[in-house]
């Protein structure tokens, strides 16, 4: 059982000027396993914070997550992630990115590579096994970080606005192979979306997220049949679920350049990169 | 014939072609030189013709008058750009992830390097003798510097959302450094191994000066002072940039073959 459980989770990060910016307010959810949530919210209501805790690289100030009913470990090994960029590894080829995580955690050279053609076959880019990242499409770079997340039969796969940087119309494609893949894996999936079509199209259910600091608004079934194809974009259930979120997003107050200023001290939390300085003793911080 | 032999010597043909540039600078600097050497009408002792010159390299190396000196200077240089490079690449990754021992070395490392070497060989060789142990010393110490400061920034440089896709696979601080950090360094630190080659010629030229009994240094100090034989000088300063040349492009072919493909 893969089921998700977030109780009270509340997260605050230390702002650069001194003091606390709370991103998560007590936020509670449960998804059963093998559902498929995707999460939608304003920017900078937590919503990568939120996948973090899920996958056990941030540990909540307060309250816990569990998955199957187990308390979540240090970078969880249940869990596989699927970042907003590839993140693949530039001097490794396609097949060696995918069997990335299988090398970190010992496994033979042959048995990396059977899984590792096997997981290129099942996310569509078999003839790429030798190719470098840069000569790949970014939609190839993106089923590739798909396939290194799956290296390790993850049973949740978390995924932070995985489609964000592709076209609309490789979009709705992937949205539709994450359907199938999701199918033939059984995994449950935790989505986190700007796109409102996306987040309809793919889950169960839809949780819309607060401004910061981050709670759930609304909880809102998604009254597709599966298996879905892209044609239920154009059907009344589609269109009636997807205004009911737009509402409860809209019936936010949307301080636009409040957003952007909030989504700022999240990312430089996560990006923190050393700076190159050779023996300066006037740098600050150093 | 096979379409892709005449792609191949089509390719040849092309690379001849670039080179002919370097090939024709090359000749206008010998011609040059004569020139110089006819216009001027410098002596021998002074300026040697270039086919002086030649004539005296070609019989140094076949008299093996240059021999032994060649190989000597050569195991200095080798064996202190080793020992150099990888002291650098260790010590350069400390003080790239430990900001103490950054505050501690860095002073230190800054003053060792402002410091001439050629003020620090006697004393080196006083200490160590005129064997190999001075030589190696001197050409890692010369090395050490660009070498460890490329390998700090390179790690420095390391894309912190590898780093967090790192540690989501649970990597251990070993295999972050292995798979992570030193591809990432890689190219950075190649750039301070360039430099570090040519300069670790440069050290073991400065430890013969300050006390040996063979090697190039050595070699130019005899043709200058007790042979008084221009010719044989301009040879031994033939023999080291040729050394020098092959070892940088040697750096940079390894470079090729470990960041090429990826860059």
């Amino acid at each position: 059982m893969a089921d998700i459980v977030l109780d009270g989770v509340t997260h605050s990060f230390a702002q650069p000027g001194g003091g606390q910016l709370l991103v998560l307010d007590a936020l509670s959810l449960q998804v059963a396993d093998r559902q498929v949530v995707a999460i939608v919210g304003p920017n900078g209501s937590g919503k990568s914070t939120l996948l973090r805790i899920v996958a056990g690289l941030l540990a909540p100030d307060a309250g816990h997550a569990a998955i199957g009913g187990l308390a979540v470990a240090d970078a969880d090994p249940r869990v596989g992630l699927v970042f907003q960029e590839p993140r693949l590894l530039p001097w490794r080829t396609t097949l060696d990115n995918v069997s990335f995580p299988l090398e970190l955690a010992g496994v033979g050279a042959a048995a990396r590579r059977r899984r590792a053609t096997e997981l290129l076959g099942l996310v569509g880019i078999a003839g790429f096994a030798s190719a470098y990242p840069q000569q790949l499409s970014g939609g190839m770079r993106q089923r590739a970080a798909i396939a290194r997340a799956l290296a390790r039969e993850p049973s949740v796969l978390l995924l932070d606005e995985p489609f964000s940087a592709l076209d609309s119309l490789t979009r709705e494609r992937f949205n539709a192979e994450l359907l199938d893949l999701w199918q033939r894996t059984g995994t449950t999936i935790l989505l986190v979306t700007h796109s409102i079509s996306e987040a309809v199209f793919v889950a169960d259910r839809v949780i819309v997220l607060s401004p910061r600091p981050g709670h759930v608004i609304a909880d809102v079934p998604v009254p597709l049949p599966r298996p879905r194809s892209t044609d239920a974009l154009d059907g009344a259930a589609y269109s009636s679920t997807a205004a009911t979120i737009r509402a409860y997003l809209h019936g936010t107050p949307a301080d636009h350049a409040a957003e952007e200023a909030l989504a700022a001290p999240v990312h430089d939390v996560l990006d923190r990169v050393g700076t190159p300085a050779w023996f300066d003793p006037f740098r600050r911080g150093g | 014939m096979a379409p892709h032999v005449a792609l191949s010597r089509r390719a040849g043909l092309s690379w001849l072609r670039g080179m002919l540039p370097v090939a024709l600078a090359a000749v206008a600097f010998v011609v040059g030189w004569r020139l110089l050497v006819l216009v001027g009408g410098y002596p021998t002792y002074l300026l040697p013709a270039p086919e002086t010159v030649f004539a005296r390299f070609v019989r140094a190396w076949s008299e093996g008058t240059m021999a032994p000196h060649f190989a000597a200077t050569m195991s200095e240089i080798a064996a202190g750009f080793v020992v150099g490079a990888l002291l650098a690449v260790l010590i350069g990754y400390l003080l790239a992830r430990s900001p103490l021992a950054e505050k501690l070395l860095s002073p230190y490392l800054v003053a060792a390097q402002a410091t001439p070497i050629l003020a620090l060989a006697p004393l080196l060789v006083l200490w160590f003798g005129t064997g190999l142990a001075s030589k190696v010393l001197i050409c890692a110490l010369i090395v050490f510097f660009p070498v460890a400061v490329a390998t700090m920034v390179g790690i420095r440089s390391v894309d912190g959302r590898l780093l967090e896709l790192g540690r989501s696979l649970r990597a251990s601080r070993r295999q972050v450094f292995r798979h992570l950090e030193l591809p990432a360094a890689l190219p950075s630190i190649f750039g301070g191994m360039r430099v570090g080659v040519t300069l670790a010629v440069i050290g073991a030229v400065v430890a013969e000066w300050a006390g040996a009994d063979r090697g190039l240094g050595v070699l130019i100090n005899l043709a200058r002072g007790s042979l008084f034989d221009t010719p044989l000088m301009f040879a031994a300063l033939l023999t080291i940039a040729g050394i020098g040349v092959v070892l940088y492009v040697g750096v940079l072919l390894v470079e090729r073959r470990l960041v090429g493909r990826w860059r």
